[in-house]
Order: C-alpha cells, then sequence, then structure tokens
C-alpha cells in the first residue's frame, strides 16, 4: 500500500485578489520507506502539498490519501510527523518536556514517555541536554530536538517542511548525514521540502520538482545514487548528473516574467 | 559601583529633591496668603525668614510642608498600637484586605471572560462592548449605587468594597489575557492540531502557558486599580475605616495634613502591591524557563 497517494489534487485559494492556484493537477505516489523531495520556487505549492497531507489545509479538487485513510482520518489516527520550518518548541518546557509533548497528549504511561524521550534524544545526539530550556541551545540543536519531537511517537511518515532552511551550511550538512542515517535506522517514509538542490539530491530516493502558478509538479526524479551516501558523494558525477536535471527541471517550469 | 550611583542613585535623587523642593514652594504659596491674614490681625510684623516657618507650621495648613506630612505618617504608622483607629497600619489594612479580595476576584473573572471570549464565537463578537462600556462609567457614581443595593440585600462590610475593587481589576485582566490567549504562533497551533490534541488540551498545555507573560503584565495594572476601588468603595459608605475613611474625615475636619499621610499611605500601599505581583511573576517566569534578563 502506497503512504501517500494523490490522485488530480488541486487547492485554490480564494483571496482578496481573485482566486490562488496553490496547487493544480498534482499526481503523485509515494511508496513505503522512501526519502521524497519537494523542491520549487517560493509559492510552487511544496509547502501547501505537505499541508494538505497533513491535514493543515483541505484540497479543492482530486482525491488523496494517506496510510490508505482520509488525511483527516491519518491525523486522527496520528500517522505522522510534521517538522516545522522553525523548531517551534514551546520555550517554557525543558528538552524533554517538549519531546514528551505530544506523547502525553497522545496518552502515554509515563514510564513509557521517559523511555520513549531517552530513545530519540539518543538518535538525534541530544542527550544530556534533556533538562535545558530551548533558549540555551542553539538553532541546529533546537531543530534536532523538534525532529525528536516528530520521532517521539513512531508515526512512519515524517512531513518535514524546510526544516534546515534558518541554519547556516555547515550546521545544515552535518543535519543531512545524521537525517539520512536516522531514516536509515528507522526505515520511516519521508517528505522533505527544500528550497535547495544539493539537499534535495544528497538526501532523496526521489525528487519532485515543482513550478509556480499555478503550482504544480513539473518533474518526478527517481535518484539513482547508492543508499550509502558519504557527504563527498556530491562531487561525483552521477550526483552532478542528477543535480542538473533538477536545475533543468526548474528552469523550465520557472517563468522569468515576474 | 560608582556607576550605579551615576547611573541610578544620582538621577533618581535629583528628581526626588526637586519634587520635595517644588512641594516646599507650593506649600509656601498657597499658605501664605491665610498666614498674611493671621498676621494682620494679630498685628505682627514678622521678618520673611520667621514668616516662612510660620507657612509651614500651621495645624490646619491649605498645602503641608512634606516634613509636616512625614512627621504625621511616622507618628500614626510606627508609634500608634496598630489596632488604634488614629493607626495608618491599621486603615492600610482594612483597605488592603478588600483590595486583595476584589483583585483575587477580579482577577479570576478576568481570566473567565478572557477564555469564553477566546473560545466562544458569540462572545467574541458581543461580550467586548459592553465591556469596554462598563469602564467608561465613572465608578465614583456606581460606588455608592453598588453599596446601596447591596446593603438593601443585606450584604454589608468587606464583599461591598471588594466588589468595586473587582469591578475595576477584572477589565484589565480581561484585556491582557484575550491577548495572551492568542498570542500563540500558528506554527504551535499546527503543531497542537497535527497531534490531533483536543481544545482542552491545546488550552492547558498551548494557551494558558503562553498567556503567563500578559497575565501578569495585567495583573500589575488591575491591583493598582483594585485600590483604587476599595478606596472609592470606602468613600460612600461612612465606612469607619479604611484609607478612603481618613482620607473623608480628614475633608471634613480641613485636617489636611491627616489627609496627605492617608494618601501617602495608600501610595505605599500601591507600590507593595505592585512590587508584589512583579516579583511574583518574575518568579514564576523564571520557573517557566524565561531567558534571565
Amino acid at each position: 500500500m502506497s503512504v501517500v497517494q494523490a490522485q488530480g489534487l488541486g487547492l485554490t485559494f480564494n483571496t482578496n485578489d481573485g482566486p490562488v492556484h496553490a496547487l493544480s493537477n498534482v499526481n503523485l505516489t509515494i511508496e513505503k520507506g522512501e526519502f521524497v523531495s519537494f523542491i520549487g520556487p517560493s509559492g510552487c505549492g511544496k509547502t501547501t502539498f505537505l499541508r494538505v497531507i497533513a491535514d493543515l489545509e483541505q484540497p479543492t479538487d482530486g482525491t488523496i490519501t494517506v496510510n490508505g485513510l482520509s488525511p483527516r482520518e491519518a491525523r486522527e489516527a496520528r500517522g505522522y510527523g510534521y517538522v516545522f520550518q522553525a523548531a517551534g518548541l514551546f520555550p517554557w518546557r525543558t528538552i524533554e518536556r517538549n519531546v514528551a509533548l505530544p506523547l502525553e497528549i497522545m496518552g502515554y504511561p509515563k514510564v513509557e514517555i521517559a523511555q520513549r524521550i531517552a530513545r530519540t534524544l539518543d538518535l538525534v545526539n541530544l542527550k544530556g541536554f534533556e533538562k535545558k530550556f530551548p533558549w540555551q541551545l542553539s538553532g541546529g540543536m533546537q531543530q534536532r530536538a523538534s525532529i525528536a519531537r516528530a520521532l517521539a511517537f513512531d508515526a512512519d511518515l515524517l512531513l518535514m517542511d524546510e526544516p534546515f532552511g534558518a541554519l547556516d551550511e555547515i550546521v545544515r550538512d552535518h543535519l543531512n548525514e545524521q537525517l539520512l542515517q536516522l531514516w536509515d535506522r528507522t526505515n520511516k517514509t519521508i517528505c522533505f521540502v527544500t528550497h535547495s538542490i544539493p539537499e534535495a539530491v544528497y538526501l532523496s530516493t526521489k525528487i519532485v520538482v515543482m513550478s509556480p502558478r499555478p503550482g504544480r509538479v513539473t518533474d518526478v526524479i527517481e535518484s539513482t545514487l547508492p543508499k550509502e551516501r558519504p557527504l563527498d558523494i556530491r562531487e561525483s558525477p552521477e550526483f552532478l548528473a542528477i543535480a542538473a536535471r533538477v536545475r533543468d527541471g526548474l528552469r523550465a517550469g520557472h517563468s522569468y516574467d515576474d | 559601583m560608582t556607576d550605579r550611583f551615576r547611573d541610578k542613585i544620582l538621577p533618581v535623587t535629583a528628581i526626588l529633591l526637586a519634587i520635595v523642593a517644588a512641594w516646599y514652594v507650593g506649600a509656601y504659596m498657597l499658605n501664605a496668603p491665610f498666614q498674611r491674614d493671621l498676621d494682620r490681625r494679630a498685628g505682627e510684623t514678622p521678618t520673611f525668614s520667621e514668616f516662612v516657618v510660620k507657612t509651614m507650621t500651621q495645624p490646619k495648613p491649605t498645602l503641608p510642608a512634606p516634613h509636616q506630612v512625614a512627621v504625621n505618617f511616622y507618628e500614626n504608622t510606627f508609634l500608634r498600637s496598630v489596632t488604634s483607629a488614629r493607626s495608618l497600619v491599621y486603615h492600610s489594612w482594612v483597605t488592603l484586605s478588600s483590595t486583595l479580595a476584589g483583585f483575587a476576584m477580579g482577577t479570576l473573572l478576568g481570566i473567565v471572560i478572557a477564555v469564553g471570549i477566546v473560545h466562544v464565537t458569540t462572545l467574541d463578537r458581543s461580550l467586548m462592548p459592553w465591556i469596554i462600556t462598563s469602564q467608561t462609567i465613572p465608578i465614583l457614581a456606581l460606588a455608592p449605587m453598588i453599596i446601596v443595593v447591596l446593603a438593601a440585600v443585606g450584604i454589608t462590610g468587606l464583599l461591598p468594597k471588594a466588589l468595586i475593587s473587582t469591578y475595576l481589576s477584572f477589565f484589565p485582566v480581561a484585556v491582557g489575557m484575550v491577548k495572551g490567549l492568542r498570542s500563540p504562533d500558528a506554527i504551535h497551533l499546527d503543531l497542537m492540531r497535527t497531534y490531533n490534541a483536543s481544545k482542552a488540551e491545546t488550552f492547558w498545555k498551548l494557551r494558558l502557558p503562553a498567556s503567563v507573560p500578559f497575565l501578569f503584565a495585567s495583573m500589575k495594572v488591575a491591583v493598582a486599580a483594585s485600590l483604587v476601588g476599595a478606596i472609592v468603595g470606602e468613600l460612600p459608605t461612612g465606612a469607619v475605616a479604611g484609607i478612603g475613611s481618613k482620607l473623608l474625615s480628614g475633608s471634613y475636619y480641613s485636617q489636611t495634613i491627616d489627609m496627605f499621610a492617608a494618601l501617602v499611605a495608600g501610595s505605599v500601599v500601591a507600590v507593595l502591591l505592585v512590587t508584589a505581583v512583579g516579583l511574583t511573576g518574575r518568579i514564576v517566569e523564571r520557573a517557566m524557563g524565561a531567558r534571565p534578563a
């Protein structure tokens, strides 16, 4: 069964300046265990698509299923973890209490909450920072804590909306590497929105290239890179070839009239 | 240390001295006509310095000099038994107790109203105009009615005064809490939605903690308003105790020095209350992980 299946998906926002076609006729299937990146200029609907999967926006056309259910049912079944562009930690909770937040809401017993906090903080290399408040951590560590929070309740699907967009390149490289290891260890399905071509190519098994007005999918690239990816794979000809194809796709879809 | 002296102590002292100096000048100017009249009738011709001293030592001056108020305040605060009807501590306590009762009820009422406004669309649309209207009615006009109406149904004593404090103090809390409960970022609300959190969970785990800084800021305003309410509540009731009654009896008998001393007592109580709320707020926010300033 596919994790996400979209057919003829469309979403139109009615604004004061008339309708905005955020998504138009999107057909996409995401299989279990895939790492799918969504790339495109702003306004191409990549974040909107992620939010539709998460039932944070309602489509106006077409159909979409998440884990075989409607997005709403999938959300009610707590079928996915969502990582936002900003870490979005609650400033009044320590790191461990932040990770505990979804677990408290989902009614896990106390003992299990403690175990899961320990396990997920270990997974994102934040051991020893349990009692710290968010402001005491760097931006990269905060974002890792928010990933731990999304992992804590073991949803098979992880939705990440430009999670490293606000971080500098060195931290971003490091987190990309860690994210791949984490994906490898947990065997989750990851949907990842990004602006960065190298990031998309480095991380993904599938790259979805999108373009704006109306937001639509212009190319879907299956990556031929091996699962094992050291950072220097980014200088290999194979990597550069895929990056070139992504860039061409972006250029073709982009109207330069604005 | 010298920095502290230059940045804090020096300017504060300078302003204080300027105020006291202006007060003395004012006392001289306002008391001089009456003193001149007295001297003329007694046929005395004092020198200028004798005359100045006389304007500052009248028993019922138009404007008491600062040292007269200070002496009166000191005597009635520290030299009287606290149960004496002349003790300012006694009167302050009477006013303070109804202030605190009214403040507690007002804060609670303000929070309840804010929760209603944030969660019920009908209340959101309809309640605010009424609340604002309630605050445009002069409390001085309303207070006697509240006292009389409650007395008619047999409620007297602390409660009517406290209710006037409540009336004044719920407003800043309600306004501040509406803003506070709506302060969570869209990202935080979306996050709670992805967890399929109920409204109650979103309230307890997100909206309420996020509103705490707003709550304490508005409580600072509310506690001062409560004190005003308690004092105003003592004026029309013929209350025998409290800072308000002290002000009233002072004005009946032209005991201006007593009135000013009572005003000073009132400001001291206000400063203590606002400081206490501020400190509590700091402690709570620190416990909630606020970055030390």
